[in-house]
């Protein structure tokens, strides 16, 4: 697969139906409302997450600045509650940092498949959306675009920031009030148990297809093998062998596919 | 509890979280361009949630902390609901509610 999975806009579109029309009559400030009300459905996952990630690095027994500083500096929620988990078991600190970062290598992938849509922006915006690319924006503007190849590279940047803002803040709000409010929890509840619930609800819709099974199957029979090895080193192995288990399926599934065809 | 990591670490892998994530995020669209990846690469990146996620959290489900490292019903049985509403329905807050009802419903049960 090239790294531009996206159609790339092509002049020769066939002409914009009503809605396409309105979305390319629109300023760049339009878009950029247009954007952010296309994005506040989302809030419903981010803000409870965002509680939750203020809450349990609270738990873990960081101070309000350092929790804010992951919301702020990092801001992708996942990693994140990588971070903390692997701090907590006093994994070695160069493990907290590439744990954190192999969960956010997808976005690379995110940041290959806008190249043939933002090319020709401004290299600052670029940085800016560099800073601001979490994986609902990328859904929503990847959408977007595809649905209205002929906008302008404005029109085009105006929407993905509109969806980042309305994302984004909330984020570090929700933070903040997690990390404040999280001290009204009693201590007995069984908070221990949040991080796991999260992500096994954020990895199961992404099981999709035989490849996804197996890379997550083998990933968490290989974690469980090397657990008695010193903390987060398992996971250095067990992640690995399930992304390449993952590629192998994928491959063989595609040949399969040639061969029918 | 964080208790080996003194105030200094813990900022060191936020900035470093913070500058990598944000280089992975621009890499194609602010240095690489239209430079083509091998194709196992990519590969490889589409899996990594699937992969590093599950790993992570898959010794928390069999030997939870909170019990001293022993198999836990509820928890077991939270997990499990959880990933069953989240592939059933696909939807995430649905299956965050189904894991912390069966999680805090078994544990009041089972005191």
């Amino acid at each position: 697969m090239a790294p531009s999975p996206a159609p790339r806009p092509d002049p020769g579109q066939p002409a914009p139906d009503e809605a396409g029309l309105r979305a390319l009559a629109r300023t760049p400030a339009q878009a950029f409302r247009h954007g952010m009300v296309q994005a506040l459905p989302f809030l419903i996952v981010i803000v409870p997450f965002a509680v939750l990630f203020g809450v349990v690095a609270l738990e873990a027994g960081m101070d309000l600045a350092q929790t804010m500083g992951f919301s702020v500096l990092v801001l992708a929620g996942a990693s994140q509650f990588t971070a903390v988990q692997l701090m907590t078991d006093n994994a070695p600190i160069f493990i907290v940092i590439l744990s954190g970062l192999a969960v956010n290598l997808r976005m690379a992938m995110y940041s290959a498949s806008l190249v043939p849509w933002l090319r020709d922006a401004p290299a600052a915006q670029k940085g800016w959306l560099a800073y601001l690319l979490i994986d609902q924006s990328y859904a929503l503007a990847v959408q977007h675009y595809e649905r209205h190849p002929r906008l302008s590279v404005r029109q085009r940047m105006a929407y993905f920031f509109g969806t980042a803002m309305a994302l984004s803040i909330p984020w570090m709000a929700a933070t903040w009030a997690g990390a404040t409010l999280g001290r009204a929890i009693p201590d007995d509840i069984a908070l221990d148990f949040a991080m796991p619930i999260t992500f096994l609800a954020m990895i199961a819709p992404m099981l999709r297809t035989a490849a996804h099974l197996v890379a997550c199957f083998v990933a968490i029979s290989a974690a469980l093998l090397f657990a008695g090895l010193p903390s987060g080193l398992g996971l250095m192995i067990a992640a690995p062998l399930g992304m390449a288990a993952g590629a192998l399926v994928e491959t063989w599934t595609e040949r399969r596919k040639g061969q029918m065809s | 509890m964080i208790d080996q990591y003194s105030e200094l670490s813990i900022w060191i892998v936020i900035i470093a979280l913070g500058i990598g994530t944000f280089l992975i995020r621009w890499s194609f669209l602010g240095a690489l361009g239209n430079r083509d990846m091998p194709e196992w690469v990519l590969r490889m990146l589409r899996y990594t949630p699937v992969a590093v996620l599950p790993a992570l959290v898959a010794p928390l489900v069999m030997w939870p902390a909170a019990t001293d490292g022993q198999p836990d019903p509820a928890r077991l049985s939270a997990a499990a609901a959880t990933v069953a509403v989240g592939v059933l329905t696909k939807n995430v807050i649905l299956s965050i509610l189904a894991g912390a009802i069966t999680l805090f419903g078994l544990l009041y049960v089972l005191g």
